[in-house]
């Protein structure tokens, strides 16, 4: 496996060209000298999810060295016409011409190759820095072969109105099976901004897209970080989500999956200074053989923090999900209050869900608690209102709204909280 | 009324079709049709209330929308058409004043962080607004103050009519004091041992079940 991924390098190094020197390829060479291979079937943290057997089995890793210009069509994409700066991805290839229209002042956005030039230092102190952290076989996969990716910064004390709206789609494409995506986000000090990832697949073919988000907040910065996850049920996406928080800030992340054959979430938010906050809510509604693998960790490594991670989902047929939350609360972090809670709906005998709880304190003075529950619909409710004149069905809808709409009032986007208001009328009405 | 574990509520959870309960012998027939057919939701349809003795929180479930649903859906059984948004909200109006419940509670989700007494005013809300032509009151009075006691009472007053009719389940005669029954009937092991006028209750409330038991035993054996 791995002779085969030098190999499927060098034919990708080849053809790198001008983009194939400098600080990036020296990110990408110690990468891959550092790189162990996908998980294996033992690997606790892949235990639920063999992504490493069935992503060997299906899928040619030779396809990691195509390099694939594809067109862009933007136009029939989600949310297309929403009052948003809009960034367009197509199995992983950036649509340049439309990158960096019309921002506001204190908002830049290019591609990792321009930024590069032009934010050498921004990319040189964070680019592949925080992506190591979780010693990811899929992060350093993407690491080893990106060549282009989105870069977001908003400058100090900058507030960006309307959300920044990152397009990724998918669509059937020869010798493009497997695609890397990547961004890197930084919000200066005071800055203030929300992003939506929008992921989207018209694949019929089985195709694999691996996707990085590196994420800097900076002290007493805002971000709202939302991922639709919208795919076909022919897709394997994994996706390694990085945030590092500073002193003071606020990060409300939000990840809502509603289809994709196997999605694979690592979101992984480091508290590095005192006084962070940070909130983590996400939604799966899993049908037909969907299996959607949440695995999140967030680092208390400095006082006063404050997380609040609240995941739900529902799963139906016979679709799988896994839940494993992770807290660590480091001794130097007293004071961390600490909230997380998975509660998740099975509405037949052959769906099912593996939930797991991982609190880690060290030190004494800290407030945690987590619950997770995993269950049928209430009877006792069910009951009580069918005693009322509704019908199973009705009330069955009923309470799978009331499940899901805590979660779904806190979508803050107008048109993003109605897109996922609609699905879930579709879905559980 | 009867004493504990006589089979008052079970009777009551059989009746609205509560589905733990096997029926291995016998019949109901409501208004002319047998009922142990029908899915709870068309024994409410058919005219069928249980006022729960432990109704359940629901977070999440606006009482606005339980009732509007669950009324529509009733009268879409009946052949009726829904009731529009307006004529709700003022039928709302109208049967919150009837049983003095507060729009409070209303606004919140069903019997969600309800004391004892305000789920109990609501379950007697739900009963004004769904018009039920015959209400099971399961031990309505139990875990009610005096004041709650009597504006439940009085709700169930204001409601009956010709048309209706009201089971009460209860253990004691403090609740009759305000809901004055027809016919008192006793239920022990099942069965229907003895029946009576109000004063059968009075005379429960002065010598309790032992009497009842003692006799009715004697004719079982």
């Amino acid at each position: 496996m791995i002779e085969q991924l030098k190999d499927s390098y060098k034919t990708f190094e080849s053809q790198l060209n001008g983009l194939g020197q400098g600080f990036w390829q020296e990110l990408r060479t110690r990468t891959l000298h550092s790189f162990s291979g996908l998980p294996k079937p033992k690997d606790e943290e892949y235990r639920y999810t063999q992504l490493g057997r069935i992503l060997d089995k299906k899928f040619q890793f030779a396809d990691l060295s195509m390099m694939g210009r594809t067109s862009v069509h933007g136009a029939n994409a989600l949310f297309h016409n929403a009052d948003a700066h809009h960034i367009y991805i197509n199995n992983g290839v950036i649509d340049q011409s439309k990158v960096s229209q019309n921002l506001p002042k204190g908002l830049s956005i290019s591609t990792l190759q321009e930024a590069l030039h032009h934010n050498a230092k921004d990319i040189e102190s964070h680019l592949g820095k925080y992506a190591i952290k979780n010693n990811d076989a899929f992060a350093s996969l993407n690491t080893i072969f990106s060549y282009e990716g989105i870069f977001i910064k908003v400058d100090k004390n900058v507030q960006i109105d309307k959300p920044i709206l990152l397009h990724y789609s998918g669509t059937d494409h020869p010798g493009h099976a497997i695609y890397q995506s990547r961004s890197l986000i930084l919000a200066e000090p005071g800055a203030r901004l929300s992003i939506v990832e929008s992921y989207s697949s018209d694949h019929s073919e089985d195709h694999f897209s691996n996707h990085v988000s590196e994420i800097v907040v900076g002290a007493n910065a805002l971000l709202d970080y939302y991922k639709l996850q919208n795919q076909s049920a022919s897709t394997y996406h994994v996706d390694n989500t990085f945030i590092t928080q500073s002193k003071d800030s606020v990060v409300k992340s939000y990840v809502f999956t509603l289809e994709g054959k196997i999605i694979r979430n690592n979101l992984n938010v480091d508290l590095e200074d005192e006084n962070c906050e940070t909130h983590m809510f996400g939604l799966y509604v899993a049908h037909g053989d969907n299996h959607i693998d949440n695995h999140t960790v967030v680092d208390h490594k400095m006082p006063h923090c404050f997380s609040n991670e609240i995941y739900k989902g529902i799963l139906d047929d016979t679709a799988k999900a896994v839940f494993n939350g992770k807290i660590f609360v480091r001794p130097n972090a007293q004071k961390t209050n600490a909230f997380q809670s998975n509660k998740n709906i099975l509405l037949t005998d052959t769906a099912s869900m593996n939930s797991k709880p991982q609190l880690e304190i060290w030190a004494d003075d800290v407030k945690c608690s987590h619950g997770c529950t995993t269950g049928q619909l209430d009877d006792e409710q069910m009951f009580y209102l069918r005693s009322r004149g509704i019908s199973k069905a009705s009330a069955r809808a009923m309470l799978l709204h009331a499940f899901v709409d805590d979660v779904l009032d806190k979508i803050s986007i107008g048109f993003l909280h109605d897109f996922v208001a609609e699905e879930m009328k579709n879905r559980l009405d | 009324m009867g004493p504990n574990g006589s089979g008052k509520s079970t009777l009551a959870s059989v009746l609205a079709g509560r589905e733990e309960y096997e029926i291995t012998e016998g019949e109901v027939e409501f208004l002319g049709k047998d009922i142990l057919d029908l899915a709870p939701e068309d024994r409410a349809r058919e005219g069928l209330f249980l006022a729960f003795q432990y109704p359940v929180e629901i977070p999440g479930v606006s009482s606005n929308n339980f009732l509007r649903t669950a009324l529509n859906q009733i009268r879409k059984y009946r052949g009726m058409d829904p009731l529009d948004a307006v004529s709700f909200l003022k039928l709302m109006k109208e049967k919150m004043a009837l049983v003095e419940i507060d729009q409070k509670l209303i606004n919140r989700s069903l019997n969600e962080g309800f004391s004892g007494g305000e789920k109990k005013r609501n379950e007697i809300f739900q009963m004004a607004m769904l018009e039920p032509k015959l209400a099971i009151l399961d031990e309505t009075d139990s875990g009610l103050d005096i004041d709650a006691l009597r504006i439940v009472a009085s709700g169930v007053n204001k409601l009956k009519t010709g048309e209706n009719a009201t089971i009460v389940v209860t253990h004691y005669q403090r609740l009759l004091d305000y809901i004055v029954p027809d016919f008192v009937h006793v239920l022990y092991n099942g069965r229907i041992v003895k029946s009576g006028d109000k004063s059968l209750a009075l005379e429960l409330e002065e010598k309790g079940y032992d009497w009842i038991k003692a006799d009715a035993d004697g004719v079982v054996s």
